[in-house]
């Protein structure tokens, strides 16, 4: 059980980050796969909060998309967006969001919209969704990102959903409700933010990974933490979990 | 008496150019009336979805809209919309003009279209690039004096279509599971088609009120149409066809792959009568949902 995948890591140590957690939005895909772990072992008393418009699912089952008919049976309550997205999160409900992006840069700002030129754009991705809305008010946002080069990058090319800005309290004086990005993990490395600059701090490698592998996937040198530690490899029992209950298929462990 | 087939409702209700809205997030999403969209051969259609999904993208790949109004472009949990992107990229049919919300934001146009008011506020778009690429999004001083607020304009659609699971003939509508933005956005419309999986007699509809979603009172057609929002589902009446939405991420990178579907089961079928038919059995036996009943209340 020694053996474990670098998604598996990824699901582990953001599932760890959701300790004592209340109130989750979630994506698909691993925040999924990791706010369930969280409920089974850091955060038995979380609820599991997705902008289709249901609030507290427990889906017997993984979850294919954001609106599965997996997430409603036996949900607490199913809602319309508009109170979803009025009510539960504007309204101040939220205590972390899980985002994801294609590019993401030093201050947590994210982009899911365009490749290139808007108007003429060299890809064109899926947009926002509620994710603009979601990185204003959630308390926390937490970024599941593979690191690569592609996508840590120097500037975007769209900012769809605001992280920190320029940095140095810019959320804070644009009257934002939420704190912006907490932690961002990664299949190589755990990042955090710099409460002062609002700028991305390498915190943890993950067992194996040296300081060159995270800087050589990366389009800017990042700030590494002076207490910069090793990643807490997953347990027998997290490991278990995932393998035999959660996700029997390996359909996330690649 | 509203009840009518899918043929008339579309022929009288859906016109060239008319801006339609096709909710359902997910679940429910009217692919019955899309298809006969498609099969009617309308043009220019400005089309209005928090989630194009599959069935715009269908209904762009057959050269329907110029223009998409919408919050997510994808393939939920598969990939991109590889026709849109078609369209958006290349002008494949037809060059296609985006207008692009959040999802909050497009929930805010229709409060707005159904509210009857200039505008609606949300905090949203502080940052974001959104409003530079979107200028109907706007920032107004709060009359309060708590600053800055991001506004969106009224959407009202020409008509809005919404698959549910039953109605009585007069269209008062009950739907259960996800309830997206359908309520917003058929109040918000100049008329509204409502197809169910049944037509239920009224009194099952007055025996549990708080189910109905939307009245008879703003509902212009009632079409019966059991399995109409396949491949997406109808909380319990069938699955998701998840195969189906992996197997559309195939088909429609092609896009002469693309024209062969719809040519096969678009324009090629009569009506949706047929196209379950040609679905077959096995389809429908894999898409029978688990029994998971409420508990009956007394509304007494």
């Amino acid at each position: 059980m020694n053996d474990y995948t670098p998604s598996e890591m990824m699901i582990v140590a953001a599932a760890r980050a959701l300790a004592g957690v209340r109130t989750v939005f979630v994506g698909v895909g691993l925040p999924n796969i990791a706010c369930n772990l969280a409920r089974r072992t850091v955060a038995p008393d979380l609820e599991l909060v997705y902008e289709s418009g249901v609030y507290g699912a427990q889906p017997a089952r993984l979850p294919l998309s954001i609106g599965d008919p997996a997430l409603i049976t036996g949900a607490l309550s199913v809602c319309s967006m508009a109170d979803l997205f009025g009510l539960y999160l504007q309204g101040g409900r939220i205590d972390v969001a899980f985002l994801g992006g294609a590019q993401i840069d030093r201050y947590g700002n994210l982009n899911t919209t365009v490749i290139g030129d808007y108007a003429h754009p060299k890809v064109r991705l899926p947009g926002s969704g509620g994710a603009c809305e979601i990185a204003i008010h959630a308390r926390q946002v937490f970024i599941i990102m593979r690191l690569s080069r592609r996508s840590f990058v120097e500037r975007l090319d769209f900012l769809t959903s605001p992280g920190h800005l320029g940095g140095s309290g810019e959320r804070e004086r644009l009257g934002m409700p939420g704190r912006g990005p907490q932690v961002v993990v990664t299949d190589k490395c755990v990042f955090q933010f710099d409460s002062g600059t609002g700028e991305m701090v390498l915190v943890s490698l993950h067992p194996g990974v040296r300081l060159e592998d995270v800087r050589a996937e990366m389009g800017w040198d990042p700030r590494v933490s002076p207490d910069l530690t090793e990643t807490e490899p997953p347990t027998p029992e997290e490991l278990r979990l995932l393998r035999e209950e959660l996700d029997p298929l390996g359909v996330y462990r690649s | 008496m509203k009840l009518t087939t899918m043929h008339d409702a579309i022929a009288t209700y859906v016109h060239d150019g008319d801006t339609v809205a096709i909710e359902g997030f997910t679940a429910c999403i009217g692919f019955a009336a899309a298809h006969e969209i498609i099969r009617q051969g309308r043009r220019d259609l400005v089309l209005c979805r928090m989630t194009p999904d599959l069935i715009y993208d269908q209904m762009i790949a057959a050269g329907c809209a110029r223009k998409l109004v919408f919050s997510y472009l994808g393939n939920p949990g598969v990939g991109p919309l590889h026709a849109i992107r078609r369209a958006v990229e290349k002008g494949i049919p037809a060059p296609l003009e985006l207008e692009e919300y959040s999802h909050f934001g497009m929930v805010a146009r229709y409060i707005a279209g159904a509210y009857r008011l200039p505008f609606f506020p949300l905090r949203s778009y502080v940052g974001s690039d959104l409003p530079k690429v979107n200028p109907r999004i706007r920032f107004v001083e709060s009359p309060y004096g708590d600053g800055p607020i991001a506004v969106v304009p009224p959407l009202n659609p020409d008509v809005a279509i919404i698959h549910a699971q039953r109605a009585d003939v007069n269209g008062n509508t009950q739907l259960w599971g996800l309830l997206g933005a359908q309520k917003e956005a058929a109040f918000a419309a100049r008329h509204v088609i409502v197809v169910v999986e049944e037509i239920v007699d009224e009194e099952v509809i007055r025996s549990d009120p708080n189910r109905t979603l939307i009245p008879g009172l703003i509902v212009d057609a009632v079409v019966h149409e059991p399995y109409g929002a396949h491949p997406s589902y109808v909380q319990g009446y069938y699955d998701r066809d998840n195969d189906f939405y992996l197997r559309w991420d195939e088909i429609s990178r092609d896009e002469a792959a693309t024209r062969a579907w719809l040519e096969e089961w678009v324009y090629g079928v009569r009506d949706r009568a047929e196209y379950v038919e040609k679905m077959g059995r096995e389809t429908w036996e894999r898409l029978k949902p688990a029994q998971a009943w409420a508990r009956p209340v007394n509304y007494g």
